[in-house]
């Protein structure tokens, strides 16, 4: 008896060193996988953050302005409108010239004037109009500085590279070290990123303009998908009788789901464009496809979510008599909703995130104003980006990390809220 | 209610069944007949009747020709091995089955006279007659209160917030439980012990105020002092409900029961009243399951 079982522990212990071993290499593999992807994640996101940050300030020149009345009011008419279509360019290249009296030549003023942002007239403007009582007076304002400046000042643009291939020429360098020594340049946080619209001037650009056009868009998705989604899933999942065309739908909701989303743009041009003629590049058509597309999802997360609730629920409510509704509304859906509302945030991120379907019906626009509802045109968040990473100019680098930065933040807002509410909602029995 | 019939009445679907021409009018309370396999009539009237039940899960026949008479106010045991469809049989009861897509019901089952399977019938209103209390404690995970008044609540029985803390009451009372949970009615119910789940589960059901009451195996999840809480508890409830309890201990229906039937590969084998089933089983199957010789 004893003989056996020394050889059956001697077989046991001669398999248990292979078995650790095997343990050992599977552990290996899995930190090994996780590490990959944490340094791929630490490299894009340090990358997209050293490129990003910069968007996030903004240079200032300051600029000793003459609010002169023969320029804004020459006929002293006090007139709003007179005031307002002044040329308040002028008033910025005044001020130019009164610090660097030196600058004689044409083309060396407009080089000049090339550093302070186009923008910075409207911004003279607004003051104006605040405070009519500035006419005639003197006052240090600090103008946005140019793209160009601003690049320079960031040290976006080296020095040593020639001169001729530099967006930014030597007595530029000249000027804007001078204004430096002077301490009339500074670098600020960047509202202007955070409050407008697209622009072609990079310092003018935001991303005010795409947030809420992807606000909208998302908002239409949401009111289209949930109740669609999960009203389906619901019947499909507790109430339909199984058969042969729900296998089939079950196909082809699961197919749905996989289809490529720039076949849903095309879908939302055929069919919201050019024969329903809804508005091009709006919101509203936006949502609608990417609803279509989020419409799977939420099914999908839901009927897993409905599957999740324990039979013995539905068996003990159908015992009490509630109806088939009854039992889905008063104990099933509550009890899936965690995992529906996860399912669907996750689908609203994907949507968020999604910018291909949205090119085929015109949200690839340039848009300037700040749209105002679903009808308006508009263009999203990662749209933007990718618009932004197609412009030339040095400054739309930035911008285009920057972006990215706030898309993500909105991504990892939204799920962290799903994981909220999963804890909040959740029930133990 | 003859054999001839069940089987005409068998090969339709069961929500079909024409048999208004045959069937005697709905009779309430009707005295006990004598069915053949049944003991001599007792005194109770009939409450539920089941006439050449067959049960078939697809092709699969769960249970063939079951004539069974449940009386009023009395405990019938259900026992039998595993999967010999005394759970296929109580589920029948109460049209539980109905929700099982390949399970097909053939024969009749009357309520008081009233065949449930009819199609005038309304399901909703059949299982507030007749309760369930399920093998696993099942409480909705809402609070105590909540999973007794959700019954009155949804069948509109009582009008104010009164009347349905009264019926609340009244229902853990008869249940045995208030005394424990008096102070923590807010409080969820899955936060209960096993057997403090199983009774809340029991007032739930009597909280619709049902005429007869199902329980499928309620019991097999507890322990053994919980178990004597519960059946003390049937013997109580004895007195106002009809109670049909399936169960794999022998000992339980014997302390039940007033009535045991015996079940056997889908079969009814036998059917009386307690004391003589165990005592003096006619069947020899009885006899060996009753034993321990097989089951």
């Amino acid at each position: 008896m004893t003989a056996p079982n020394t050889s059956t522990s001697a077989l046991i212990t001669a398999s248990l060193r292979s078995r650790h071993a095997a343990e050992k290499r599977f552990r290996a593999y899995g930190i090994i996988a996780i590490a990959t992807a944490l340094v791929f994640l630490v490299v894009l996101l340090s990358s997209i953050l050293a490129k990003g940050y910069g968007a996030f300030f903004q240079t200032q020149i300051s600029l000793s302005i003459v609010f002169s009345q023969d320029v804004i009011d020459p006929k002293k008419t006090g007139d709003g409108q007179v005031i307002a279509r002044a040329n308040y360019q002028k008033l910025v290249r005044n001020a130019l010239q009164a610090r660097f009296p030196h600058v004689k030549k044409r083309r060396e003023i407009k080089k000049l004037s090339a550093l302070v942002s186009r923008g910075a007239r409207r911004q003279l403007q607004a003051m104006v109009a605040n405070d009519p009582s500035l006419i005639g007076a003197t006052r240090r304002v600090w103008l946005t500085a140019s793209g160009d400046a601003d690049m320079f000042n960031k040290g976006a643009i080296a020095r040593d590279i020639p001169e001729k291939t530099r967006r930014i020429n030597d007595r530029q360098i000249a000027w804007l070290d001078a204004l430096e020594e002077s301490g009339a340049l500074r670098k600020r946080f960047n509202v202007t990123f955070f409050t407008t619209g697209d622009s072609r001037e990079p310092e003018q650009a935001g991303i005010w303009g795409a947030i809420v056009g992807s606000a909208l868009t998302l908002v239409v998705t949401l009111i289209l998908s949930f109740p669609l989604g999960v009203t389906a899933a619901v019947y499909l999942e507790e109430l339909s009788v199984k058969n042969r065309w729900t296998d089939f739908l079950e196909v082809n909701i699961n197919n749905m789901a996989a289809v490529p989303s720039i076949i849903y743009g095309l879908l939302g041009l055929a069919v919201f464009l050019n024969v329903m003629h809804l508005p091009r590049s709006a919101p509203l058509v936006g949502g609608i496809v990417l609803a279509l597309m989020t419409f799977p999802t939420i099914i999908i997360a839901t009927r897993a979510a409905l599957k999740a609730v324990p039979p013995s629920i539905r068996e003990a409510a159908r015992g009490l008599g509630a109806s088939p509704v009854q039992v889905v509304l008063h104990h099933v859906l509550p009890l899936a909703m965690p995992g529906i509302l996860t399912g669907t945030i996750i689908g609203m991120s994907r949507a968020l995130g999604e910018s291909a379907p949205l090119l085929m019906i015109g949200m690839v626009a340039f848009i300037v104003d700040i749209p105002q509802g679903p009808f308006d045109p508009a263009t999203v968040l990662p749209v933007q980006i990718y618009l932004w990473a197609d412009s030339p100019e040095r400054a739309f680098v930035e911008k285009t990390a920057a972006a990215t930065l706030v898309l993500l933040a909105f991504l990892v807002i939204m799920n962290a809220t799903a994981v909220i509410l999963r804890r909040k909602f959740e029930k133990r029995w | 209610m003859s054999k001839q019939e069940a089987q005409v009445v068998g090969t339709q679907a069961p929500q079909e069944t024409p048999r208004e021409t045959t069937r005697e009018a709905p009779r309430v309370n009707i005295a006990m007949p004598n069915n053949g396999q049944t003991e001599p009539a007792g005194k109770k009237p009939v409450k539920i009747r089941t006439a050449g039940v067959n049960v078939f899960y697809g092709d699969n026949q769960a249970l063939t020709e079951v004539d069974l008479d449940i009386r009023e106010n009395e405990v019938t045991a259900l026992i039998g091995p595993s999967g010999c469809g005394k759970s296929t049989y109580l589920r029948c009861l109460n049209r539980m089955n109905d929700t099982i897509e390949e399970c097909r019901v053939e024969g009749t089952v009357t309520l008081d006279g009233e065949d449930i399977y009819d199609r005038a019938v309304d399901v909703v209103h059949l299982r507030a007659r007749i309760g369930m209390v399920f093998q696993k404690p099942n409480p909705f995970p809402k609070s105590i209160y909540d999973n007794v008044a959700y019954g009155p609540q949804i069948h509109g029985l009582v009008s104010s917030r009164d009347a349905l803390d009264e019926v609340v009451m009244t229902s853990l009372t008869k249940a045995g439980l208030l005394n424990e949970v008096r102070d923590r009615l807010h409080e969820p119910g899955t936060g209960l012990s096993g057997g403090q789940q199983q009774r809340l589960c029991i007032a739930r059901a009597i909280a619709v105020n049902p005429e007869v009451i199902l329980m499928d195996e309620p019991c097999s999840a507890l322990d053994p002092i919980a178990t004597a809480r519960i059946e003390e508890l049937i013997d109580e409830l004895r007195q106002n409900y009809t109670i049909i309890i399936v169960t794999h201990s022998m000992q339980q229906a014997a302390r039940v029961s007033q009535r045991t039937a015996f079940f056997h590969l889908g079969v009814l084998v036998e059917f009386g009243d307690t004391e003589r089933v165990f005592t003096s089983p006619r069947d020899e199957r009885t006899q060996g399951y009753i034993t321990g010789r097989f089951g």
